[in-house]
């Protein structure tokens, strides 16, 4: 039960933020939905109902394999978390912006030299 | 045995350490490629020949018992999907190195990572792994994607990775889904799980619509149009044969292991199918570039492509196949086409372009009977593809899906007859005119090729276009669409022996017993 909880919150708040146009609340959205997906990955390994899958504990253990998956899973989403905040950066050189839905000629690329006499 | 399943998943992640070794010498990056392509085209003809009669085979990775390794498992449909994306992905390199698109040190070691992610997809046979075979693919076209680093890849690049990585989230929510109430991930144990466990339709139907977002099915498909126009054209060539591909066949082999005889979501999936086709190709008669329609009948082909789910019979799946198998060549031609004139004009407007086909006769003709099989006119191996299809669907007695396989043809023909038009027929504008001719014994243009150039429309591609391109440059361009041109012909006049090839491949997926049994067995 709990880890259902964890899981619905997770993902409501990732959707939330996953529907934000700038790309590193998106990102943090995704951050969000993977940590939701590894939840779900333990949580199929049945470890409310069964004891920690270490050598020696007592009883019957969880499943090992869902938490494999879930290490792999995690390292994946780590590492294109980590290329979309690379993406989001160099866009902000690039286009100036990091609004996913604003086209070509609605923004266009800021004027560097204007912005920074502006500050 | 188990070498030839292993080699095409590991041999390209060998190439892709090689590669970044040696990023500093362009001719050992392409020497290993070629060698890679080679090997990998090897060991799937070797895989045909060992599946051909409906036999499947299978391999534990580092002999784990069985339920602890990672199978590896190939039949008929693995097979076919290896040799077909791979001899388009070799056909995709020789254009890529012609265009001068390799010259960025990562090129070649990113292809070698795709390779390895698209030929695992196939040959694996555990879900999970699937999921991480699917993500090794997935990163090497994010980077190949955004390579070039401008505006325009970064916003497409955005498009892609959130789509993807959305998608790739779902796929592990189903995943844990499946494995919390089925209790396995393996393709042999998970074989007809959903009759002894209904709950775990469930997990399936969450993967089934991340992989649909892969493949490209109406209305997952926004982002593959709007992505696939902005990289460089021989990546456009890569992902067309390799990525929604990969996406396709995990539909059709999770289709064949779950769904198997189960006649109750065929209809929603011939449906899907059916509207994937339509608002594909009429997405793409209303674009007004050369790639841009190309990359819309994308979506358009894959409703082809996926409409055996709908129609599950071996008639069906055989047809599906058999224009699987020509597709990939016919696409990838003809978007070597649209990259050659890209490269040659400058741009793929089809407005700012006209009378090609007189100064570039060949790319003419390389662009036409691609275009007719894609259409599916004959003799063409498209019009064998499409006449199988329609049969089958008529044998099954679906009219509407019959009827929109002619009417989406008709559309297609009209697309391609607007590309025709546009680029090759009617006077020479400014972007062609600054085209040399073949024979430098006619005049060009007064005032040379150099300030009649309009700006090219990569800016930032790696170098200036030269407008006299080298004649082997030309040759390794225009000849890799040449060859799929005649290949077609070729197809289509003696399309029966490919058809016997394919139909045991058809037959193990609506009875996948021997790939069960090679699974549980290796």
């Amino acid at each position: 039960m709990t880890a259902a909880i964890i899981v619905g919150m997770l993902a409501a708040g990732g959707t939330y933020l996953i529907l934000q146009r700038g790309i590193v609340r998106m990102a943090l959205g995704f951050v969000l939905l993977g940590h939701a997906a590894t939840t779900l990955l333990v949580a199929s390994g049945g470890v409310a109902r069964r004891a920690v899958p270490f050598i020696g504990a007592e009883g019957d253990l969880a499943d090992p394999l869902p938490q494999a998956f879930a290490l792999t899973a995690i390292v994946i989403s780590f590492g294109i978390t980590a290329f979309l905040l690379t993406l989001a950066f160099h866009g902000r050189d690039v286009l100036g912006h990091d609004d996913v839905e604003a086209s070509v000629d609605e923004v266009p690329p800021i004027d560097r030299d204007a912005q920074e006499g502006g500050r | 045995m188990s070498t030839l399943l292993v080699a095409p998943f590991v041999a390209p992640l060998l190439a892709a350490a090689i590669g970044l070794l040696t990023r500093s010498w362009r001719g050992v990056q392409r020497t290993v490629t070629g060698v890679l392509m080679l090997v990998v085209l090897g060991s799937g003809v070797g895989l045909v020949i060992a599946t051909r009669d409906g036999a499947a085979v299978a391999t534990r990775v580092g002999d784990w018992p069985s339920g602890l390794a990672i199978p590896f498992a190939a039949d008929g449909l693995s097979a076919i999907m290896v040799v077909a994306t791979s001899a388009m992905a070799l056909l995709a390199l020789v254009f890529a190195a012609a265009n001068g698109e390799d010259e960025h040190q990562l090129f070649h070691p990113l292809v070698a990572v795709l390779l390895a992610g698209v030929f695992g997809s196939f040959l694996t046979a555990d879900l999970f792994n699937l999921f991480v075979t699917f993500e090794v693919m997935l990163i090497g076209s994010y980077v190949l994607l955004t390579l070039r680093g401008g505006g325009a890849q970064v916003r497409a690049g955005t498009l892609y990775v959130t789509v993807n990585l959305l998608a790739s989230t779902l796929f592990v929510l189903g995943i844990a889904l499946v494995y919390g109430t089925a209790g396995t991930v393996n393709f042999a144990d998970l074989a007809g799980i959903t009759e002894q466990v209904p709950t775990s339709l469930v997990g399936f139907g969450v993967i089934f619509t991340a992989v649909s977002v892969k493949a490209g099915l109406v209305p997952l498909h926004g982002w593959l149009p709007r992505t696939y126009t902005t990289c460089g054209p021989a990546v456009t060539v890569l992902f067309s044969a390799l990525l929604t591909k990969a996406g396709v066949y995990v539909l059709l082999r999770l289709s064949s292991l779950v769904l198997g005889p189960d006649v109750t979501w065929r209809p929603l999936l011939l449906g899907v199918a059916v509207l994937t086709m339509v608002v594909g190709v009429l997405g793409a008669v209303g674009r007004g570039d050369m790639r841009g329609i190309l990359t819309f009948h994308m979506v358009s082909q894959v409703g082809y492509l996926v409409l055996p789910l709908g129609i599950w019979s071996v008639a069906g799946i055989t047809a599906g196949l058999f224009y699987l198998v020509q597709y990939v060549l016919v696409k990838g031609a003809l978007l070597i086409v649209a990259g050659t004139v890209e490269r040659l004009t400058g741009t793929g407007v089809l407005s700012e372009l006209g009378g090609l086909g007189r100064s570039r006769p060949w790319l003419m003709v390389a662009f036409v009977v691609p275009a007719l099989a894609l259409a599916g006119l004959p003799p063409s191996s498209g019009f064998l593809g499409k006449v199988l299809l329609l049969r089958a669907a008529f044998d099954d007695a679906h009219w509407v899906a019959g009827a929109a396989i002619v009417l989406v043809s008709l559309f297609t023909l009209l697309s391609m007859v607007k590309i025709f038009t546009g680029v090759f027929w009617g006077a020479p504008t400014a972007a062609t005119s600054a085209v040399p001719r073949r024979r430098p014994a006619v005049p060009v243009v007064a005032g040379g090729s150099g300030d009649t150039v309009p700006a090219h429309l990569e800016p930032e591609a790696p170098t200036a276009r030269d407008a006299e391109l080298s004649r082997w440059r030309m040759a390794g361009m225009v000849g890799p669409a040449l060859l799929i041109a005649a290949l077609t012909l070729v197809i289509g006049v003696v399309g029966q022996s490919l058809i016997e090839l394919i139909e045991p491949a058809a037959r193990t997926l609506i009875d996948p017993t021997p790939y069960l049994e090679a699974v549980r067995s290796a």
